[in-house]
């Protein structure tokens, strides 16, 4: 597989960008692909390792060599089939995911690790683009319903797979669109909403049916859900964010991410945004508190919109700049390991060990700035604030991006009376099964915030768990298990 | 029969007798003219005693493995004694004698006396006289006297119905066979000891489980005056176990063995197959009756041997014949051969397979006498006539001595060759008249051109089958197919005829514990030969290898006819699917195929069905057999939706066994017709179960697809893939073959060389009937299971949208929806971390991963507990700094990874206290040295390999322990290729070979046939370092605990039980996946049989083969071992992260490559290693502590403290049954651990003397000069000495000539063995075996008596395998070299006179002249140095093997005169006057050179100094052999 030796002599070439001046003026996605050959190239520098080390690193257990080998055959066809038996949406993946599976690559413990998640990008790509993707609705039909609420990741990939094992499915959205945080968390500039709808089409086709504007719980009842279908799933997310209860929280211009990012998305669609729910950074001093992923799409966001300035505050310290003893290889350093986000590149200050103490406002109740101190931490995770470093942020706008708590305890959570977990997720069997009989649950709903991958994960995993549940055997479906 | 050994010791354990070998010394002597006399007697126990050290002794000294003596009947000296009783004895061919052990216990041999002396009545005869034989067993040790059997005469007088002698030795011979049947058979008290020693009116076997010094004095008659014959066969017993049994000492009835039949239950099975049609004129149906079965197979081979001898010599072939017929030249590859011989061979091919394994045989009836060698030639046979007549026959020269003068000829037997002497016309038949004879009289050609057809010559008819690639991954899946069975498996076959490689072992799941449905093929293990035979080189020693094979009725064997040649021939076990329709289709006269359907309901509901399908099919096949036909084709094709295939080798071991047991088996031929087939090994085991040849119609059918999808790297026509994937085919079924020594199919066919593991016996019994299965295992419910699995996924219940896809795999790369590994991303994340960072806590997180992955059912070490018992404080227990000291590390050498990774694990393990291994490849000589840190990078345990890269007696100087590598878990019984590519400066300085010319381990040690020549290298290493300890490596098998008291017995020290699973540079998947066993099984057999033996005091007895945690090292103590050694996990502590692909040089952390830029990623520590090793040992000492054990010795073996886990619910492991894995061994005369020295009798070596010669040399380099006379029992002489000039100067030696000896006599085996630059050797006399083996710069001087009348340029002087593994040195022999003569030379300079076959093999380097014609094969895989030849025609030019050399003029002037300077030196040192008259007339015209081109390549290279870029940029591929 691969070619033999190619890793010695082929650096590793990713896509490169758009120019930032290029990019920041509109909400594109401004990654200019790699032509075909140079996807081959890099596709080679796989060394196809007896143990595979990227493969289990995915929480999809991609059969990353295989694929990279197909590719460096120019066989996009079988690298096409071998992706989508393990990832439903590649197209999603391949631009926002943060690749825990080149953290694993073995070539990354001498060298840069192989471009996996370009290539993945490469082929999902040729295949929409060359008629690969076309709709396989099921052969039979098993009589069954299933009604998935939510049409995250999650949901999605559950409603996939359930569809293909010919079950009947219907996918509720509350949102008036189709994608939860893949349509109004991720901006424009990283997932064009298009490549949504282009997925969605095709599970159409395939005969999925799609409901928005549908909050079950509010409009709907579960109990409807559950009487009209053999099996619900709930993959709601998990959308309670942590909040900053510091004085002036409730200042004029404090707002949660998800406000702002969504907005913003409607308002790349063209939807009109109310005048008194306007949130808009231009020439605006933007403050982001949270240096998370989240955090950096209200930096690029804000930077689109034209801020005055922006700045990215996290309480954390400031990571190491490579792999240490606590992120060795081959796990997946996320936050623990300096790095740089695209809308960072762009432009914003970044400062670490910071503790916002309080929302300065006007008398207007208007937010003029936020106060804050540099703080130290202790080996036992604990901190203290350093005296004589207490400063005041001059900021207009402010945006939380310190995470989710938890899933909606309202809704079905509470029209089911569903348990929970310590952490407030719905509370799952290994077979994804609620407390509630016929009531699975899958996603950041009940895993915790988490990642695209990990909720494509959870709803194909749910779905086969929902599967064997309705055929009363072992579901056919593919598993990421043994 | 009943063995009495199993009478003595009860066994609960894991030792089974037919794992017994022997291997011996054997002789004769024969007066060809004049009277018999009382010499010849005397004469052929000095040859026994001559040949004592062949022989063994067991833990008691004076208890023999077996010695005896065959002459002719002493009429002279039984009619003394039968006037004694004043009785008559008739005269000579009117009566018969024998020799009959008989129960000592009075009313038990009254009962057999009398019972014996009806049957003779019954017969027809008369017994005239009973004698006691008189016997004196005052030396014998107390274990043999305990089964010693009283010894008998009887007498028989030749009935009036026996028309003459012969119809009366006739009669004798059912006497004998009936008798022992009835009488043993009886089951009455004390009839176990009954034999027949010998019974006939021309000759009488004295024979007892003796020493030879013991044998004269035993049997008092022998030194009676009057005791007078013409010949005497003696034979000196070596045999690896030392369970008392008499009837096993050889000789028989018609021969004395030196060998093993590796076919022996192919053998034994065809027999009985053939014993249905067994019709003669000269003997009755009722006698026939009574002498079945032919073949006793609880006998050792050798005496199974001589019952199908004596069957076909008195049903009427001479013994030449019988002897030609069952073990024959290599004829199918001998283009020198003649077509009348040719047809003689093939024509006795289609009668009856060969015995194949290496063979020096000895036989006579009492007419003749002779000997005759098997194909390969692989043990010795010299011979010598005097001008009195007298022929004298053994294993080695000197065994007798006879003045020089009196000696007309000496030769050599060479390889499938035989001699005869008639003593009736008192001359000896060369091989040449014997085969002429043979081939003669018959018309054998003739006969085959009637009858044979072959397979292309049927009519043609197109296959009905077309491929269909929609449903394609459905019957793929039926089959078991997986994606990496396309990938691995399948696609390097189809794309270039070669077979799949791998590396870095097997870290998977058992079959038996496998969650999977696993295809019953992987429940079986490749069986190998270790020590007791050699395996084969098939690459270089194709000529003696063949495929062909016969299908068709067999003819009844006590006759030669037309008629039973009417078969069809097979060239090759794989046959396309137009060929099997020619063969389903068959419309010839003789011929009928009947198609049996192997296809079972696939319904889930109703269990039972495969069982009731494989009794349905058996009794198809009988009908087929009723009903005429002569072919059975077993098919699976018809497997569909419904209907789930029989697992093919099921169906085929099932017919075979069924046939066999009714009695039919050899008047059909199987071909089976499956869609499983598709690795190496399931083709072995379909041929070795049964099958004559194999349509794999899937895998065509696959290869085609995967063509037609492009997977295939390469375009290739349709055609050409499946050549390709068939040329695969045929290079692996000869590895598997060679690796046990079988060189023909023929003989493989049937003849079940396999073990199986975690299979019932009841399965076993019903369907692989003497296959080996030592822990149970699951039943054909569950085998029904696992089909019916592979079927539902295949065709699923439920639809999906996508279409079902072949499964991942995993198994040769980690997958995670693929099998389990042990070395999982997870395990080897936690290993590394936590050794690094020196974490015990993550340490034992590991450990508790590995433990519970273990207890997920990956090993039988995991289905283990320990039993809860009193522990002690942990403060009493040994401390961890003392334990760490048992570990060692696996022989990895420099080369097969990276010099920082070889000195991290030395230095570490230097560290410790533990031991590192050089593995084969030699040692810089810098690292002998300590470093200025204190650090050594010094390997403890030298290697020495087949290869003897680098082994010179300065390296064996700088070893605390030498081991013998005769397996490697991951390839037990093959070689190795280093390919030039990756022989850069270092390494080839290293292994004293050139940069960039490849180097090649052969299979085989060439200086270890047998048993007793692994006892002689044991010697010859304790010689070259007294200081070092000898350690024996073997791999898992079933039978390795015999292997093992075998070494015991041959003094080795330290015996290494390495598991199947241990890792590797380079390996066929074949070999990596199914040879060998885990080391629990190997290792509890080995201190269980040693222990039975007294034995285990004797040696160390240390395992390995993934040895990955505290509860690992605690398990393989309580099993046996007191040392533990790690490999894999040491690469991994190191770096490793398992990529396996180490053959591509390519690994990106530096630790299994050359590549300098590579190496640079060495991530590597010492420390970590040190942290490792104290880890385990802290972790194995809680453990102590927890079982109560304050010291490791005193918890060797104590396997009661072991159970098999009771939770063990998993559907296929709850079946294994460990009783016998745990029985514990006990004994009051041994210690469970090592605690007493072997006894190797240095202190009578003769180098005693030449050191204290030499003292002034050794001193201060002064000259020295000295004499002395040797003999042929004084071996390795100049192997101590040598060792004083490394270890007092060092690698470079003294200045030529410093010590001087002159020797005179027949000078033992290895003479001057590793012998050492300064010391010079001048022998007159002549040499056997392994002369100069290691040579380290010593020279050699060798020539003939100067008394002595016979042309030495003609006769034989030195032995075979002389100079193996030599680096350095020079030599001058004047006279015939015999075979293999240089083999793995690297740096010798020898002047020879001829050479036998083989000559140069495997060559690296020096220089060869030979003044004579060669033998056959010469310069075999000869990748370095040059030979020359004086005069070559065709004939000599045709026997060259110029797959690696080019044969060329010698012109170049500089050349010219060092050749000519050496055949100078010749003629000053040995006087040959062959040499002198080639200098007198100095024509270098008449020498032509062998010269390898690689090593032409190479020295210009390194001329132009462009060898060290090239190679640095050099992407290779190691190609195991």
């Amino acid at each position: 597989m691969g070619k033999q030796g190619k890793f010695m002599n082929t650096d590793r070439v990713t896509p490169s960008y758009k120019a930032v001046e290029e990019r920041i003026k509109g909400f594109n996605e401004f990654l200019i692909p790699l032509k075909k050959e140079e996807v081959q190239e890099q596709g080679a520098r796989c060394m196809d390792c007896g143990t595979p080390f990227c493969h289990p690193s995915c929480p999809l257990h991609n059969l990353i060599p295989e694929f990279n080998d197909n590719v460096c055959n120019n066989k996009w066809e079988e690298a096409y089939n071998n992706l989508i038996w393990t990832n439903s949406f590649p197209e999603f993946t391949g631009r926002i995911c943060p690749a825990p599976c080149e953290s694993g690559c073995v070539l990354g413990l001498i060298k840069d690790p192989v471009t996996i998640k370009n290539v993945e990008y490469s082929i999902i790509e040729r295949a929409f683009s060359s008629g690969l993707v076309k709709p396989q609705p099921p052969k039979e039909r098993s009589g069954k319903k299933v009604a998935v609420v939510g049409s995250g990741p999650a949901g999605l990939a559950a409603a996939d797979q359930l569809n293909k094992a010919g079950h009947e499915v219907t996918l509720y959205e509350r949102a008036d669109r189709i994608g939860g945080l893949l349509q109004y968390g991720i901006p424009n500039f990283k997932l064009e909403k298009n490549i949504i709808d282009r997925r969605v089409d095709v599970m159409k086709a395939e005969g999925i049916t799609f409901t928005t504007n549908a909050n079950i719980g509010v409009d709907i009842a579960i109990e409807k859900l559950q009487k009209e279908n053999d099996a619900v799933v709930l993959t709601c997310g998990s959308t309670i964010p942590r909040d900053l209860p510091i004085p002036g929280r409730d200042a004029n211009g404090v707002h949660f991410a998800m406000e702002f990012l969504t907005q913003s998305t409607k308002r790349v669609h063209g939807d009109d945004i109310p005048k008194d729910e306007i949130i808009f950074a231009k020439d605006k001093h933007v403050l982001v508190i949270g240096g998370g992923d989240t955090g950096s799409d209200c930096v690029g966001t804000s930077i689109r919109q034209g801020a005055a300035s922006v700045t990215q505050i996290e309480l954390m310290p400031k990571p190491a700049e490579g792999r240490t003893d606590q992120t060795p290889w081959p796990t997946h350093p996320g936050p623990r390991m300096f790095s740089t986000s695209s809308s960072q590149q762009e432009g914003c200050e970044r400062e670490w060990s910071i503790l916002s103490k309080e929302f300065v406002k006007d008398d207007s109740g208007k937010l003029i700035g936020v106060k804050a101190v540099s703080i130290e931490w202790k080996p036992d995770n604990s901190f203290t604030e350093i005296e004589g470093t207490e400063k005041t942020y001059q900021v207009d706008l402010a945006f939380l991006a310190m995470g989710f708590l938890h899933p909606d305890h309202g809704g079905p959570v509470a029209e089911l009376s569903l348990d929970t977990d310590k952490r407030g997720n719905v509370a799952t069997d290994q077979q994804y099964r609620t407390s509630v009989d016929g009531v699975f649950a899958a996603g950041d709903m009940r895993r915790g915030q988490s990642l695209v991958v990990w909720a494509i994960s959870e709803g194909r995993e749910c779905a086969r768990a929902v599967d064997s549940y309705l055929i009363g055997g072992v579901s056919r479906l593919a598993t990421k298990a043994k | 029969m009943k063995k009495k050994t199993t009478d003595k010791f009860p066994n609960n354990g894991l030792y089974d007798p037919r794992y017994e070998h022997d291997a011996c010394g054997v002789g004769f002597i024969a007066q060809l003219r004049g009277e018999a006399s009382h010499m010849i007697v005397k004469k052929g126990i000095e040859i026994l005693e001559n040949l004592d050290h062949r022989g063994a002794v067991g833990a008691e000294k004076n208890s023999g493995d077996g010695a005896g003596m065959l002459c002719q009947i002493p009429h002279d000296f039984f009619r003394k004694e039968f006037d004694k009783q004043d009785q008559t004895l008739p005269a000579p061919g009117e009566y018969g004698a024998g020799i009959l052990f008989l129960p000592p216990e009075p009313s038990q041999k009254k009962w057999v006396i009398e019972r014996f002396t009806a049957i003779v009545k019954e017969m027809g005869q008369r017994i005239i006289l009973w004698r006691d034989v008189p016997t004196n067993n005052n030396s014998l040790g107390k274990m043999v006297r305990e089964v010693e059997p009283s010894m008998a005469q009887v007498f028989i007088a030749r009935g009036e119905d026996c028309d003459d002698a012969d119809a009366f030795e006739r009669r004798l011979y059912v006497i004998h066979k009936y008798a022992q049947k009835m009488i043993r058979e009886s089951g009455k008290p004390g009839s176990s000891y009954f034999y027949i020693s010998s019974l006939s009116y021309k000759t009488i076997t004295y024979k007892g489980m003796l020493t030879t010094s013991q044998f004269p004095d035993y049997f008092l008659d022998l030194s009676d005056p009057d005791f007078t014959s013409r010949l005497a066969l003696v034979h000196s017993r070596f045999s690896t176990n030392t369970f008392p049994s008499w009837p096993l000492a050889q000789p028989f009835r018609y021969l004395a063995h030196n060998g093993e039949i590796n076919t022996l239950r192919g053998n034994v099975n065809w027999m009985r197959a053939r014993e249905s049609i067994f019709e003669s004129d000269l003997f009755t149906p009722d006698e026939i009756a009574k002498l079945l079965p032919i073949i006793d197979d609880t006998q050792s081979d050798s005496a199974i041997l001589d019952n199908a001898v004596e069957l076909l010599v008195l049903a009427g072939r001479s013994l030449p014949h019988v002897m030609a017929m069952l073990i024959p030249e290599a004829w199918a590859g001998d283009s020198e051969m003649e077509e009348k011989k040719r047809a003689f061979y093939e024509y006795h091919a289609t009668l009856m397979e060969p015995w194949d394994g290496p063979a020096s045989i000895a036989f006579t009836d009492g007419h003749i006498i002779g000997a005759t060698l098997d194909r390969n030639g692989l043990r010795p046979s010299r011979y010598q006539v005097t001008y009195d007549g007298i022929l004298v026959m053994a294993s080695e020269a000197g065994v007798v001595y006879y003045p020089p003068e009196e000696i007309e000829h000496k030769g050599w037997l060479q390889p499938g060759r035989m001699f005869v002497a008639s003593l009736d016309e008192g001359r000896i038949i060369d091989d040449g008249e014997i085969k002429k004879e043979l081939a003669s009289a018959r018309p054998y050609g003739k006969w085959l051109d009637n009858g044979k057809i072959e397979l292309g010559a049927l009519n043609r008819v197109p296959s009905p089958h077309q491929p269909d690639h929609d449903s394609l991954v459905h019957r793929q899946t039926v089959y078991g197919y997986t994606k990496e069975d396309l990938q691995i498996i399948i696609r390097p076959m189809a794309e270039n005829g070669v077979e799949p490689i791998g590396s870095m072992g097997s870290d998977t799941p058992l079959a038996v514990l496998s969650d999977r449905p696993e295809n019953i093929f992987n429940y079986f293990y490749q069986l190998f030969a270790q020590v007791t035979n050699p395996p084969i080189d098939p690459i270089r020693e194709a000529s003696v290898m063949s495929l062909v094979s016969f299908i068709g009725s067999q003819g009844h064997l006590l006759s030669e006819t037309e008629e039973h040649c009417h078969v069809i021939e097979l060239p090759h076990p794989v046959i396309s699917n137009d060929e099997l329709e020619r063969l389903r289709m068959v419309d010839q006269a003789h011929y009928r195929a009947r198609n049996i359907s192997t296809v079972f309901a696939a319904d889930e509901t109703k269990p039972g069905s495969l069982q009731k399908a494989l009794e349905d099919i058996c009794k198809q096949a009988s009908k087929g057999v009723a009903d005429g036909c002569n072919i059975i084709i077993i098919s699976d094709r018809d497997a569909d939706k419904v209907h789930c295939p029989i697992p093919s080798l099921l169906a085929v071991s099932a017919v075979h066994h069924h046939l066999i047991r009714e009695g039919t088996r050899a008047s059909v031929g199987i071909i089976v017709e499956t869609g499983a087939a598709r690795e190496v090994h399931h083709f072995a085991l379909l041929l070795g179960y049964g099958a004559s040849a194999i349509n794999p119609f899937l895998v065509f059918e696959t290869i085609e697809d995967m063509r037609l999808r492009g997977q295939l790297g390469v375009a290739l026509e349709a055609k050409e893939a499946r050549r390709n994937f068939k040329k695969a085919v045929s290079k692996g079924l000869l590895k598997i073959m060679s690796k046990m020594g079988i060189s023909t199919v023929q003989s493989y066919i049937g003849a079940q060389i396999f073990e199986a593991v975690g299979l019932s016996q009841e399965l076993i019994d019903a369907y692989f009937s003497g296959t080996a299965s030592q822990i149970g295992g699951i039943g054909i419910n569950e085998v029904e299971q696992e089909s019916l699995k592979r079927h539902h996924y295949a065709y699923p219940d439920q639809t999906l949208s996508e279409n079902i896809r072949l499964e991942d795999g995993g198994i040769f790369k980690w997958r995670a929806r693929g099998e389990r590994h042990t070395y999982s991303p997870d395990t080897i994340h936690m290993l590394q971390q936590s050794t690094r960072m020196g974490d015990f806590e993550l340490f034992s997180k590991y450990t508790d991963l590995i433990n519970h992955e273990a207890e997920e059912h990956n090993t039988i070490r995991g289905l283990i507990d320990f039993v809860e018992t009193t522990p002690v404080p942990i403060e009493e227990v040994e401390s961890e700094e003392e334990i760490v000291k048992r570990f060692f590390t696996g022989a990895m050498s420099f080369g097969s990874i990276s010099i920082e990774a070889h000195e991290t694990i030395a230095i570490a393990m230097n560290r410790l206290g533990g031991r590192s291994n050089t593995g084969e490849g030699g040692e810089d000589v810098s690292r002998f040295e300590p470093r200025a840190n204190g650090d050594s990078a010094r390997s403890a345990i030298k290697q020495v390999a087949s290869g003897r890269f680098g082994v010179t007696s300065h390296y064996l100087v700088n070893a605390d322990e030498i081991q013998i590598k005769m397996a490697q878990g991951a390839k037990p019984g093959e070689g190795g290729h280093l390919p030039g590519g990756k022989v850069d400066k270092i390494i080839a300085s290293v292994r004293h070979s050139t940069p960039g010319v490849g180097l090649i381990s052969p299979p085989p040690h060439h200086d270890i046939y047998s048993i007793e020549d692994l006892a002689q290298l044991i010697f010859d290493l304790k010689n070259a370092n007294d200081k070092a300890r000898i350690n024996v490596k073997l791999v898992s098998e079933v039978g390795v605990g015999t292997i093992a008291a075998g070494v015991a017995k041959g003094h080795a020290e330290a015996v290494l039980i390495s598991g199947h699973d241990g890792g590797t540079g380079a390996s066929p998947q074949s070999s990596i996946k199914h040879a060998g066993l885990p080391w629990e099984l190997g290792l509890a057999e080995t201190h269980q049989v040693l222990m039975r033996n007294d034995l285990r005091s004797r040696i160390v007895v240390q395992t390995d083969g993934r040895i990955m945690s505290g509860k690992d090292v605690a398990i393989a103590t309580l099993l046996g071992a007191e040392e533990w050694g790690a490999a894999t996990s040491a690469l991994v502590v190191s770096g490793c992260i398992m990529m396996r692909q180490c053959q591509l040089n390519t690994c990106p952390v530096g630790v299994a490559t050359q590549d300098p830029e590579l190496r640079k990623n060495f991530p590597g520590k010492p420390e970590y290693l040190v942290n490792y090793f104290m880890f385990l040992a802290r972790q194995m000492r809680q453990l102590m502590a927890q079982l109560g054990f304050k010291t490791v010795n005193e918890m060797v073996g104590r396997s009661d403290l072991l159970k098999k886990r009771e939770n063990v619910e998993h559907w296929k492991a709850k079946h294994l049954n460990l009783d016998k894995l745990l029985a514990r061994a006990t004994s009051p005369n041994c210690t469970a651990y090592q605690t007493e020295a072997q006894d190797f009798g240095l202190e009578k070596a003769v180098d005693h003397q030449l050191i204290a010669m030499a003292k002034s040399a050794l001193k201060d380099g002064a000259k020295v000069k000295g004499e002395i006379t040797v003999r042929n029992v004084q071996r390795t002489v100049g192997g101590m000495l040598s060792a004083e000039v490394s270890r007092a100067f060092g690698g470079q030696g003294l200045p030529d000539d410093t010590i001087y000896f002159k020797l005179d006599g027949s000078i033992g085996q290895s003479f001057a063995a590793f012998g050492a630059k300064g010391i010079t050797f001048e022998i007159e006399g002549e040499a056997n075996d392994y002369f100069g083996k290691g040579l380290s710069g010593a020279k050699l001087i060798l020539y003939p008596p100067k008394e002595s009348t016979f042309d030495p340029h003609t006769n034989v002087i030195v032995g075979n395998v002389a100079f193996y593994g030599a680096t350095s040195g020079e030599a001058y022999i004047r006279g015939v070299g015999g075979e293999r003569f240089c083999v793995r030379n690297s740096g010798a300079q020898v002047v020879v006179e001829q050479v036998g076959d083989n000559g140069c093999e495997y060559m690296t380097g020096g220089r060869v002249v030979i003044l004579g014609p060669v033998g056959k094969n010469f310069a075999a895989g000869m990748s370095g140095g040059i030979a020359y030849l004086l005069d070559i025609d065709e004939k000599s030019r045709g026997r060259i093997n110029i797959d690696m050399v080019a044969i060329e003029a010698l012109v170049d002037q500089k050349e010219i005169s060092e050749v000519r300077s050496m055949i100078e030196r010749h003629v000053e040192y040995t006087g040959s006057r062959s040499a002198k008259a080639l200098l007198d007339n100095w024509n270098p015209g008449r020498i032509t050179k062998v010269m390898p081109r690689d090593y032409k390549r190479a020295l210009a290279d390194l001329a132009a100094e462009a060898v060290g870029k090239k190679i640095e940029r050099a992407s290779v591929r190691q190609e195991p052999l």
